[in-house]
């Protein structure tokens, strides 16, 4: 177990590396001077020499490529062009309101989803499972900033009921923080929820024509053990997959969902620095993003091993 | 060639018979074909979609604006009909992008064990990196144009195709047929392009329409974000983001451009879901 751990951390190694790769390369192989794009339209001849240095745009590609590696690897990921500080710094200050949207949408929609999933693979074929299915393909086919405003304009214009808007930290109460979050997660859960309840039908539908399923009705075991013990752990593994894949999902519609939303979060840092072309912010974002989905999933993963003990590798 | 697999109904006779078995084939096409001839014929049925008429701003529907003006005084129902333009062209380029690059490079790798693993890798970093933030870095480093904001979309959706096309080629050579073909001194352009991209042709059909669909939502997203198509151009996306103010006293500006986002990718989604169930029934039995 524990060498099949160390064994799928090293695999996670060349993944990051073509990351980094990428993200290096994407600013270095952009047309016209990097320093000069970064000192922006009104700079002198000075600036960008002096950004040059700073940066070391002067040194070989390989050299860069190698010290700015080895930076990242000590949690620098560089300056902020605009303000100056370490984007470290930045992603720490706005990553509370990210991580709170995240993982209250990640538990929210997967509980919703499984339920949802189940259902329909319980009553396959009837009123309910077909309600289900045409609310996944919905899920898949409306953008979550729709999605945001719409519930914004009954939810909180409308009814009055949630605010419009905003973040409020968690140390300010518990029911604030989370008043603020219902709106945000619903938006950004709605297509995650379809993703996930769609893989749980399939899922579930092929264990419960398995013979075991059969054999426990027939010795009178109660519906519900026989679908959540003896078919939903069964069918746990494909769902278990794509609720690592959906992360992605999940992650680029942060960003799309704290625009929405004015959650000052680490998405907004992104959409901000585009206008300003921070791009350090834009890098540092992209390695950290890339990186918590290469850690999520090497969880699903090792997961898979405890929901399904034959699988060994 | 993939007719022999793939008998789908394109008689004018079956189209009953295909509305029947396959409704959502029949529902999402029909959608499909309205907006695209909508787009098509924009200057015939619409009005300018830039003219701005600063008396006229935020009216609500009626019979001189269908669907009422944004803030700018102009007509959003021209606005919706011109942004179809783009949502289509973005979706459709992005699906013949991205399958043609996948599939070169699924076929390659997964004939050829050794370019295998390399590519694979390399594959797997791709899918790494959240695909609007890749897109994002690729307009801010090079400039917003419509055809940067293709590849750029489109560059995160190789590694799926690659890894479809792959699964293919791993099955397939190992049959038969193709051992016999290789056997009797075949060249392997012709193994890869008569005896295995043929088998791939039903998948990749699916796949690309899913794919419209995740690049029509993209695009939408990055236009919104202000990363996108460039914004003298009427899109979906930057229609939304330019009235996100005016919510409460004028929700048409939101809610007509939302609801045809919405509309197009579900259409695009059913004909996938269609085209899955009837291509490919391996498939249609697990989903």
């Amino acid at each position: 177990m524990i060498a099949y751990v160390i064994r799928r951390l090293l695999a996670t190694i060349p993944v990051m590396a073509i990351v980094g790769v990428f993200v290096f390369l994407l600013l270095h192989l952009a047309p016209g001077d990097p320093a000069a794009i970064i000192a922006g339209d009104n700079a002198t001849e000075q600036n960008i020499a002096a950004i040059r240095t700073r940066l070391g745009l002067d040194r070989p590609l390989i050299e860069q490529f190698g010290s700015w590696v080895w930076a990242i690897a000590h949690g620098d990921l560089g300056v902020s062009m605009f303000s100056n500080l370490p984007v470290t710094t930045l992603v720490l200050q706005r990553a509370q309101p990210t991580i709170s949207l995240t993982v209250t949408t990640l538990l929210v929609a997967v509980t919703i989803a499984i339920t949802i999933g189940v259902l329909a693979a319980w009553k396959a074929g009837t009123l309910v499972d077909r309600v289900v299915m045409g609310f996944a393909v919905l899920g898949f086919s409306v953008p979550v900033f729709v999605v945001g405003y719409l519930l914004v304009y009954v939810f909180a214009l409308q009814l009055r009921w949630l605010p419009v808007q905003g973040y409020v930290p968690i140390e300010q109460g518990l029911w604030p923080w989370a008043r603020n979050l219902i709106l945000p997660s619903l938006a950004l859960g709605l297509a995650y929820v379809a993703l996930i309840a769609r893989i749980t039908r399939a899922s579930m539908l092929e264990v419960l024509a398995e013979d075991y399923i059969r054999t426990a009705h027939a010795k009178g075991v109660a519906t519900v053990p026989v679908l959540l013990r003896h078919a939903l752990k069964n069918a746990a593994v494909p769902i278990v997959t794509v609720i690592g894949i959906g992360v992605a999902l999940l992650i680029s519609g942060v960003v799309i969902t704290e625009s929405v939303f004015n959650i000052p979060g680490v998405g907004r840092l992104v959409v901000d620095a585009i206008a300003r072309r921070d791009y350090p912010i834009i890098q540092g974002v992209m390695i950290l993003f890339a990186g918590v989905y290469v850690l999520v999933n090497l969880c699903v993963d090792i997961v898979y091993t405890f929901l399904d003990p034959r699988i060994r590798y | 060639m993939a007719s022999v697999a793939v008998p789908v109904a394109t008689r004018p006779g079956r189209v009953a018979d295909l509305l029947r078995r396959s409704p959502t084939i029949v529902i999402g096409a029909s959608l499909l074909l309205i907006i695209a001839l909508a787009a098509l014929f924009a200057p015939l049925i619409a009005g300018d979609p830039i003219a701005f008429q600063p008396v006229d701003r935020l009216q609500p529907p009626s019979a001189r604006f269908w669907l009422g003006t944004d803030s700018l005084g102009r007509d959003v129902f021209a606005r919706v009909v011109y942004g179809a333009r783009i949502s289509l062209l973005v979706g459709l380029s992005v699906a013949a992008v991205s399958v043609a690059a996948g599939l070169v490079v699924g076929l390659v790798a997964g004939y050829f064990p050794r370019v295998d693993t390399v590519v694979m890798r390399f594959m797997d970093g791709i899918m790494a990196i959240p695909a609007i933030l890749l897109a994002i870095a690729l307009v801010a480093v090079a400039g917003a144009s419509v055809k940067l904001v293709i590849v750029a979309i489109a560059i995160p959706e190789i590694p799926r195709v690659t890894r479809l096309v792959r699964s293919v080629v791993l099955a397939v050579r190992a049959l038969p047929y193709v051992e016999a073909a290789r056997s009797s001194g075949t060249r392997v352009g012709r193994i890869l392009r008569r005896h295995i991209l043929p088998n791939t042709v039903a998948p990749l059909i699916v796949q690309a329409t899913y794919i419209c669909a995740s690049a029509i939502l993209t695009e939408a997203g990055l236009s919104f974000l202000g990363a996108g198509t460039p914004p003298e151009f009427p899109t979906w996306g930057n229609m939304i983001a330019s009235s996100r103010l005016y919510l409460q006293i004028a929700p048409w500006t939101i809610f007509a451009p939302g609801l045809c986002l919405a509309l197009v990718v579900l259409a695009v989604n059913l004909l996938g879901d269609g085209l899955r169930d009837r291509l490919d029934p391996r498939i249609a039995r697990r989903m």
